[in-house]
């Protein structure tokens, strides 16, 4: 195993470089879901929120 | 001026993302993101100004991710399967055939490697902070995302295939599908 045999046609690629790919493509998928308009659950639920408030402090 | 609240808005997506990485499924996460949301909400006094709010969010979504995961057990929740059925429908030309070689790699890491993969490669967290908002050790968690790269390039064979480029509508089922039951 020490004697790896290498393949010319895919010359072996450097795990820093492997990582970055993992990671872009982590981040793209993150993003993708993080940049989704947000569900009305949530806009209805921050609405709730800030008038709890409003009504709490006047 | 900044109304720390109006902060937190600007985080519910990264809040989402990580809650669907954390469940598997996105109406669970969703859940958990409402929850959390509250909590943060009327705990606001609590975060300390100047540090890391997004951060400090997700802690908060983990917790409460814990504990409605302990409460419902192992309830059968719903498999997100639609963009599983999606994957599954395409082509197998030699590039998608990767693409879900990737979705299904990223599913067979351990929960604690995924968190840590996610917090570090996908969010650009500090080791430092990703170990504080997983409450362990910072050698932890660089063992983890060592651990989670590690396995992903060993499972893909990475390191002998042609660069992946993942398209925008798989790249989504990386972060929603789940491991298969």
């Amino acid at each position: 195993m020490a004697q790896k045999m290498a393949k010319p046609e895919h010359p072996r690629r450097n795990r820093r470089d492997l990582d970055d790919e993992i990671d872009q493509n982590l981040k793209r998928a993150f993003d993708k879901v993080a940049e989704e308009p947000l569900p009305s659950r949530f806009t209805d639920l921050l609405e709730q929120l800030r008038n709890t408030e409003a009504g709490g402090k006047s | 001026m900044s109304d720390p609240k109006e902060e937190i808005v600007e985080h519910i997506g990264a809040m989402r993302a990580f809650a669907i990485s954390l469940c598997r499924n996105s109406a669970t996460a969703d859940d958990v993101v409402q929850d959390a949301l509250v909590k943060a909400w009327s705990n606001l006094d609590k975060f300390q100004q100047g540090t890391n709010m997004r951060a400090w969010l997700f802690t908060i979504v983990r917790n409460t991710y814990f504990s409605l995961h302990r409460k419902r057990k192992r309830e059968v929740e719903d498999v997100d399967g639609v963009m599983a059925e999606k994957l599954s429908q395409k082509p197998e030309h030699d590039g998608k055939l990767v693409l879900r070689d990737f979705s299904q790699a990223f599913d067979q890491l351990t929960d604690d490697q995924r968190e840590a993969l996610v917090l570090v490669g996908a969010q650009g967290f500090s080791y430092e902070e990703a170990a504080e908002t997983c409450g362990v050790a910072l050698g932890t968690i660089k063992s983890r995302v060592n651990r989670a790269r590690a396995r992903l390039i060993e499972l893909m064979d990475m390191d002998e295939t042609e660069s992946i480029d993942i398209t925008d509508a798989v790249t989504t089922g990386v972060v929603q599908s789940r491991p298969a039951a």
